[in-house]
């Protein structure tokens, strides 16, 4: 498996580790938001929006479209431009 | 028995081998096989259960039982088969799983329990009693039941890992292969052409067939050369692609030595290649398979297309009377090419009522073969006339053709399943089930020649979106077929001769309704072996079809999982094994700890000095002999491996806020304050000082072990999370050495070391600057880990050996000198700081004591989740001390828990746990951190201390976490 880092290009997955649901990029603004922010999570079969950190690369931390039952990687940003 | 006139064997290079302490002779471009065939070797192992005499099947790397073991000493390699093994001179062969020779094996009596030894004996024999299980009949069992043996020693030979990427990817170069790679070659795209064998070519080199109006061979020689010119292709004779993986990639196993008397100089014995395709064309060809009758393993009977394999590439007749059972017209091929080579064929056996195949030779229509006789090596068969009469036919060798199997094994790896094809009564691959991949020749379906050929060029043009090139001429017969599975009758049929599963073993499990294919295989072990049923798995699933009344699609097949062939553990690791599994991390003072006779212990991928026996000391003496040392005069210690994170811009104040539960951005220039990180869900993720080196500049320092995960958490606070901060920062471990300078006689050091003024006034506890250091830009920080008088001192790494040869010979001038990790631990206990044995991930700032360092002023990362109920208050764990009432206590270890004085012993009054201890010199007895329920309550109460572990109890004073020097006069003195 591979990932195309928008900022090295198309990198071995082994540069590269999960960090949990894209959830995380919208931290909450009021106190009542943090225990959904911190524990829950959907577990979809099919498209995910999960974090990468490319730590054996730029350090960049990416935005990873991915299907879960094919693995098939959809799309990838920088976690800092794909924010919503 | 050689043939004069056939093979592509090199008759001029003759060379020499042995096989079980005796030695033969071969020919270069010989497999042991074919040289053991050609010097009339049938017996060359014995089966894996019932140590039955077994003989070669295959001529190709889906080899049952041809297993042995190569060399000798540490390297010999188990397991190989003899078909892919190709000779040298020199070469030694054991055969395997015989006591005492081949031919007179003792456990042989297995066969004659066989009755009791079916599928699933061992569960229902040895039940009783259970505890004998492990102790007794699982050692016997695994013993008798073998396969060969590594050495145990290490083979002091290397392996290597690499990564290849083309557009296309050509599996196999049979006639398919070698299409696919001229298409793409020619197209100019980057190939990869991967063969398993040691030659090109696939069945071409085992037919007498005519490409483009040349022999075979010579047909793929021709390809190969043009291929080999191609500056875009790359050629891999020895490497087997072993699996299909995400996004195109493909593991493959090149073997670089295996075939040579021993290993060059600098060489690996093999690679593991991660291959990376754009598209990828398997061609990887099929297997023949077999037909179930009695006895039919016996030591002759082979696939008829592996008979002409040996026929027609090396040259060799595996038998002098030859007798045929087929089911399709390719057994009828290999009795027509043995006739023109002048080998007897002495029948042909085919089921079939009737074909259009006229030999000269005795030919029985509608016939099949009951049993072979011959213990060890077949001498005749008995054959079933269609009108029920049973005769006997000479035969040396009796080659079975039950029809191909394609190997779509690739196919199957990303959970695809393969489609039942009744044309040829065989599985074929479902388009697409690996993404980018697509199946040409035999592999998928297509069994002629000419078929092969067109099927090769079309699929690499399809995957490339190309043209396809000029197919040439050569045989396209049509595949005729009637599936015929198994002969019924008495005495055991095999399938899978690698496990020893016979069609009995198949029938019981379908009696004790293990009917899933998945559950019949685990029953029976069929296609567990290391051929993984490529033989056998399609006989099993027809037998099992018949029983069920299904047919073979709705049975289903087991899955496929890679590696296709076995692949040594070592090749996935590669060059990470011994010294160089993993890098190692050497601090600045490493050279001179070495030559100071240094102790060491691996932290994360540091190496650090633990401590520096002197003669006569053991680890403890050394380390309170330098506790000792720290708190009388000086002592130096290399604290280098503390993450180091230089942090600066605009916001960066504000960044370490955020990130930080205390203030940094009220934290004065040329200060240093100690901080507390949480993670997000509220427990204390590291702690460590932070310094203020100027107005937009800071340099935090994390625990050695969380320094990779603050980092990254600050990368995620900053990119994710407040992208808008105008900072930046970067890791600088690596670039500063830094030493602890620490004792009452601290400052004199420092003073002899530093240019600038060291005073209280200008350096007061928790101060920090830039200074010189001999002449060297550097930073001076004072600070503490051991409770006293302290300073951290960096330079550029370059000059970190110079600065602790320096500071070391002037701490031995004032009496003191180097300390290790040991002390430095210590130190740290009596004075009550922590480590993460403490902040472990379980525990929250109100835990140790720090609940009032969250700030109430600012939000910062997970102080929302701190103020959860359940994470601070009595009923929490808190961080206190622990003294032994009797101060010649020995047994105080982390890891031990804490109950009442009157508790009973149960997980439920468990109140605690201990995380630190030591032997105190400064106290002359054990302390020790422990996590107490609502311990902060609780000093002066007594608890008793179990260790489970250690068998151990010890009565504990509850005391404030922290030993000496609570007034910290000594820090700022």
């Amino acid at each position: 498996m591979r990932l195309t880092c928008p900022l090295c290009g198309p990198r071995d997955v082994r540069e590269f580790s999960y960090r949990g649901d894209a959830v995380l990029t919208d931290r909450p603004t009021t106190p009542e938001g943090f225990h959904d922010y911190v524990h829950i999570r959907e577990n979809p079969a099919g498209p995910h929006d999960e974090l990468w950190h490319h730590g054996a690369g730029c350090g960049g931390w990416l935005k990873v479209r991915r299907d879960t039952v094919t693995h098939e990687v959809l799309s990838v940003a920088l976690a800092r431009e794909a924010r919503s | 028995m050689r043939l004069q006139g056939f093979g592509q064997i090199d008759r001029s290079s003759p060379v020499r081998f042995e096989f079980d302490g005796r030695s033969y002779g071969g020919f270069a471009g010989d497999t042991l096989a074919s040289a053991l065939l050609a010097n009339d070797i049938r017996l060359i192992g014995r089966s894996f259960k019932y140590h039955r005499p077994r003989g070669i099947v295959t001529a190709g790397s889906e080899e049952p039982n041809a297993l042995m073991t190569i060399g000798q000493g540490a390297a010999a390699n188990p397991n190989t088969r003899a078909t892919t093994q190709e000779l040298y001179d020199g070469l030694v062969a054991r055969s395997q799983n015989a006591w005492p020779s081949l031919g007179l094996d003792v456990m042989e009596v297995n066969d004659l329990l066989a009755p009791f030894l079916g599928a699933g004996f061992y569960y229902k024999t040895f039940m009783w009693p259970k505890a004998i299980w492990e102790k007794l009949y699982e050692p016997v069992i695994r013993h008798a039941a073998g396969l060969g043996a590594l050495s145990g020693q290490d083979d002091g030979q290397s392996y290597d890992t690499g990564f290849l990427h083309c557009d296309l990817l050509v599996i196999g170069s049979g006639p398919a292969g070698l299409m696919a790679a001229l298409t793409g070659a020619r197209a100019g795209k980057r190939v990869i052409l991967a063969e398993e064998d040691f030659a090109f070519g696939g069945r071409l080199n085992a037919e007498a067939e005519e490409v483009a109006g040349q022999p075979g061979p010579a047909w793929v020689a021709s390809v190969i050369a043009e291929l080999a010119a191609a500056p875009n292709v790359r050629l891999m004779r020895r490497t087997t692609v072993t699996g299909a993986y995400d996004g195109g990639t493909f593991g493959a196993l090149e073997q670089v030595a295996e075939h040579l008397p021993s290993l060059p100089q600098g060489a690996p014995r093999a690679t593991f290649w991660r291959i990376a395709a754009g598209r990828t064309v398997l061609a990887g060809g099929a297997h023949e398979r077999m037909i179930a009758f009695r006895d039919n393993d016996r030591p002759g009977v082979m696939q008829a297309s592996a008979v002409r394999s040996y026929l027609h590439r090396y040259g060799v007749a595996p038998g002098r009377k030859v007798a045929v059972f087929t089911n399709n017209d390719d057994g009828w091929r290999t009795a027509a090419d043995l006739i023109a080579a002048g080998v007897t064929v002495t029948a042909v056996i085919d089921p079939r009522a009737h074909t259009q195949h006229d030999l000269p030779c005795r030919m029985i229509h509608g016939g099949v073969v009951t049993r072979a006789h011959g213990r060890l090596g077949l001498d005749n068969i008995t054959v079933r006339k269609p009108d029920g009469a049973e005769i006997k036919v000479d035969a040396d060798c009796l080659a079975v053709s039950g029809g191909w199997n394609p190997s779509v094994h690739l196919t199957c790896h990303m959970n695809g399943r393969p489609d039942w094809s009744e044309d040829i009564a065989a599985f074929v691959p479902r388009p697409g089930a690996v993404p980018g991949l697509i199946a040409a020749g035999a592999a998928n379906g297509m069994f002629s020649t000419h078929g092969a050929l067109r099927s090769g060029a079309q699929a690499a043009a399809e995957a490339l979106d190309i043209k396809p090139i000029k197919v040439p001429q050569a045989e396209d017969a049509t595949f005729e077929i009637t599936p015929f599975w198994h002969v019924e009758g008495p005495g055991r049929a095999f399938l899978d001769p690698q496990n020893d599963v016979s069609v009995k073993d198949v029938k019981a499990a379908h009696q004790e309704n293990f009917r899933s294919v998945e559950h019949m295989k685990r029953y029976t072990t069929l296609g567990m072996a290391t051929d993984q049923g490529k033989l056998s798995n399609v006989g099993a699933l027809a037998i099992m079809a018949r029983l069920t009344g299904r047919d073979i699609p709705e049975v289903g097949t087991t899955t496929f999982r890679p590696p296709y062939t076995p692949v040594p553990i070592a090749a996935f690791a590669g060059r990470a094994a011994r010294d160089t599994f993993r890098p190692h991390r050497l601090t600045p003072s490493d050279a001179l700890s070495r030559e100071r006779g240094a102790e060491f212990i691996e932290a994360g991928l540091w190496h650090r000095a633990a401590w520096f026996p002197q003669p006569g000391e053991d680890w403890l003496a050394a380390c309170n002999r330098e506790t000792t040392m720290v708190r009388e005069t000086v002592g130096v210690a290399d604290v280098t491996t503390l993450g180091k994170i230089d942090i600066q811009g605009p916001d960066a104040a504000v960044f370490l806020d955020r990130v930080y539960t205390n203030m940094f951005s009220t934290l004065k220039v040329g200060r240093v304050r100690y901080g507390l990180m949480l993670r997000e869900d509220g427990f204390v993720m590291d702690d460590g000082t932070c310094a203020r080196l100027g107005d937009q500049h800071y340099v935090m320092t994390t625990t050695t072990a969380a320094a990779g995960q603050v980092m990254v958490h600050l990368q995620f606070c900053q990119q994710v999370l407040w992208p808008e901060l105008d900072v930046r920062f970067i890791s600088v471990t690596d670039q500063w050495a830094q030493f602890a300078v620490a004792g009452p006689k601290a400052r004199d050091l420092i003073r002899d070391v530093v240019a600038e003024d060291v005073s209280d006034e200008s350096f007061p506890y928790m101060g920090c600057g830039a200074v010189t250091v001999l002449g060297v830009p550097g930073r001076l920080f004072r600070i503490s880990f051991s409770g006293e008088h302290a300073y951290e001192v960096a330079v550029p790494a370059r000059y970190g050996d110079a600065l602790a040869r320096a500071l070391t010979e002037r701490a031995e001038a004032l009496g003191g000198g180097l300390y290790g990790m040991e002390a430095l631990n210590v130190l740290r206990i009596e004075k009550g700081y922590i480590t993460h044995a403490e902040i472990d991930g379980r525990v929250t700032a109100d835990d140790i004591g720090m609940g009032r360092m969250v700030s109430a002023k600012k939000d910062c990362v997970g102080k929302v989740m701190s103020e959860r109920p359940g994470l601070h208050g009595p009923e929490r764990c808190q961080l206190v001390g622990l003294r032994p009432l009797n101060p010649d206590a020995a047994a105080l270890h982390a890891g031990a828990h804490l109950f009442a004085l009157k508790a009973e012993i149960t997980p439920d009054t468990d109140q605690g746990w201990l995380s630190s201890a030591c032997y105190s010199p400064t106290f002359g007895h054990r302390i020790a951190y422990a996590f107490l329920k609502n311990g902060r309550a609780r000093h002066g109460e007594t608890v008793r201390v179990v260790d489970r572990t250690k068998g151990t109890e010890t009565l504990c004073d509850v005391t404030a976490p922290m030993f000496y020097d609570q007034e910290g006069g000594k820090l700022r003195g």
